[in-house]
């Protein structure tokens, strides 16, 4: 399934400060968070990101804190997906996690400039760059990964094997290598 | 293959005999923590799983600190929704205010966490319980959620980097300075999904807060985590916050590391982040004339003992510079009374700071000693992002408590021994060492 949608281009260290700052982390609602998404970076975005739009970044995208605000913010902003050179640890967890989709590529991210249209597809990596004429590919995620992804995030995950974990009460880890499976 | 220290952490919390880097792996937590910013999120997902209950009520804690104690109606009904499922859930570490901290000063201090042990954090600084030589890592409150319902948690099996430390600390140089110095020279994405191991014959000469300090900010280096070696001092601190068993874990002979950074403690200034990067590091020395409207001394990275005691050793007979706030957080409540016991909180009213109940408050621009535009702060807190303390046209300065202390009577940034006489270097450990 391909997306297509604007760019929205920034630089290097996008930190989860300039993406949803603090002081609107009294509330986790949608409508909230979206409305202050990249207050501080680009006061502009959040009138004007449309459903499908991407955000295209440099190097470690979503450094510092580990608030699930800053994907959540992103998501209710109607980002389809997030294009960067690379992604800080915990924003690339947090995003797999709840289900926002991720495409690491330095090549796509330098590439694209703000207004730009890009077409991607999700299931093979490939990013469009319609305003250019030019297309590059993504690494494409983890098998781990993409079964939780598959699953529609880590909670849907960990709910599809709940009851397999309640009959292995008193050893509630598995073991390497069951990783995949569903016990 | 031989392992690093953290990957034989994560090995053995997986059952299996060793993991190797890359490696997407499930693993055992011993701690999942959680606090009043991230909780409530993870609580409304944790409910979606349909759970009975969570994994362990005795491996769960819970600590409001971020906005507590509540600075308006939102932030006390995000305490409330923590406060509720505690005691819905029986968990058995939930802090409320009078026994709290911030998380990362109060979970050491209560002896949640030990040598060797697997914690997670929905909360970036969970690394800081590296120093004691355990694997914490911080991840989001969907990873909360899910541990809280199964006590598990996945993990890309980490590289790591070798920090080798040699010598010793001298002068007014802290804990603080080293781990400054070092995102200076690694960046802040510099450790992206490494370790950063710490080792070597500097590691026994430093005290056990200089070494949660270190570990505090490996994430600002952009570090999964940050580990120590455990060594004398690390069990004679585990023996006086715990009785329980520990393992310890250390690094084979023959791991391989992606590169090693060495560093000369004894070669180190006071060093200070600028505006807008904890890696934009250089020697307060050289830092030019910064002007400084707000002094912050606490927070999860330095709001210790000694941090304390340091600041006050500095501001004891002097006074904040006029036109000049300075305002002094203990992490804990524990470390608030013994900073009152020593007379550290007296200097610090006298000298004309004001002291608050330990609270995350300012540093992450929550309450508290909020900047407005234009202002510009030195804090001994862990990151500098714009808009982090307040205004977007703020700036934070990031600095040890002595430099911080310093700044605060002097008004703009000075290098505290150009002023002050060195300290006396009073650490227990240096003796053993």
């Amino acid at each position: 399934m391909s997306i297509k949608g604007r760019v929205f281009k920034y630089a290097d260290n996008v930190d989860t400060d300039v993406i949803i700052p603090a002081r609107y982390l009294s509330s986790s609602e949608s409508a909230h968070l979206a409305r202050h998404c990249m207050e501080d970076l680009d006061p502009g975005f959040a009138t004007s990101v449309r459903p499908g739009d991407f955000v295209v970044a440099l190097a470690n995208f979503g450094c510092g804190s580990s608030r699930e605000h800053a994907p959540l913010a992103l998501k209710a902003s109607g980002v389809s997906c997030v294009v960067a050179s690379s992604f800080a640890r915990i924003f690339f967890r947090n995003a797999v996690n709840i289900g926002l989709p991720l495409l690491e590529c330095p090549e796509a991210a330098e590439a694209a400039s703000k207004g730009e249209l890009l077409e991607i597809d999700l299931g093979s990596g490939s990013i469009r760059n319609l305003t250019r004429g030019c297309e590059h590919r993504a690494a494409g995620l983890p098998p781990f990964i993409r079964e939780i992804v598959a699953a529609g995030g880590l909670i849907e995950y960990t709910r599809a094997r709940r009851p397999a974990m309640a009959a292995e009460r008193g050893i509630p880890w598995m073991r390497k290598g069951a990783l995949c499976d569903t016990l | 293959m031989p392992m690093t220290m953290t990957q034989k952490i994560i090995a053995a919390h997986t059952g299996a005999e060793a993991v190797e880097a890359g490696e997407l792996v499930e693993a055992r937590v011993d701690l999942v923590l959680g606090n009043d910013i991230t909780a409530p999120v993870a609580i409304r997902e944790f409910e979606k799983i349909g759970a009975q209950g969570v994994f362990d009520r005795k491996r769960i804690a819970l600590v409001p600190d971020h906005f507590a104690p509540n600075k308006d109606i939102a932030s006390a009904e995000q305490c409330k929704t923590m406060r509720d499922f505690a005691r819905s859930m029986g968990i058995e570490h939930y802090f409320e205010i009078g026994e709290m901290g911030i998380e990362h000063a109060l979970i050491p201090e209560k002896g949640l966490v030990l040598p060797g042990e697997l914690v997670i954090g929905a909360d970036s600084h969970t690394c800081t319980y590296g120093a004691v030589g355990a694997f914490s890592t911080g991840v989001g409150s969907t990873d909360m959620a899910a541990a809280m319902a199964s006590g598990l948690a996945w993990f890309k099996v980490p590289k790591a980097i070798r920090v080798e430390l040699s010598g010793a600390l001298s002068g007014w140089t802290s804990g603080k300075d080293l781990v400054l110095h070092l995102i200076g020279i690694l960046g802040v994405d510099g450790a992206l999904y490494e370790s950063l191991e710490f080792a070597g014959q500097g590691c026994p000469t430093l005290s056990m807060d200089e070494r949660f300090t270190i570990a505090n900010m490996a994430i600002e280096a952009g570090a999964k985590n940050g580990i120590f070696p455990v060594d004398a001092l690390t069990r004679e601190w585990a023996a006086s916050v715990s009785g329980r068993a520990y393992r310890e874990y250390s690094a084979d002979p023959g791991a391989a590391y992606s590169r090693t950074v060495a560093i000369d403690l004894s070669s180190l200034e006071p060093t200070v982040a600028f505006p807008h990067l904890p890696s934009n590091t250089r020697a307060v020395s050289r830092a030019g004339n910064v002007s400084v409207d707000q002094a912050v001394i606490g927070s999860c990275t330095n709001g210790r003992i000694e941090d304390l005691r340091v600041a006050a050793s500095i501001l004891r007979g002097r006074k904040v510079a006029k036109g000049m706030r300075c305002i002094v957080f203990p992490a804990t409540q524990k470390i608030y009374l013994q900073a009152l016991r020593e007379g550290l909180i007296e200097a610090f009213i006298e000298a004309g700071a004001v002291v608050s109940t330990s609270t995350c408050g300012p540093c992450l621009g929550g309450h508290m000693g909020i900047l407005a535009k234009g202002e510009r702060a030195v804090a001994t807190t862990n990151r500098n992002f714009v808009g982090r303390m307040g205004s977007p046209e703020s700036e934070v300065y990031l600095a040890s408590p002595a430099v911080a202390a310093a700044a605060a009577v002097a008004g703009r940034l000075v290098d505290p021994s150009d002023i002050f006489p060195a300290p006396a270097r009073t650490r227990a450990n240096k003796e053993k060492a």
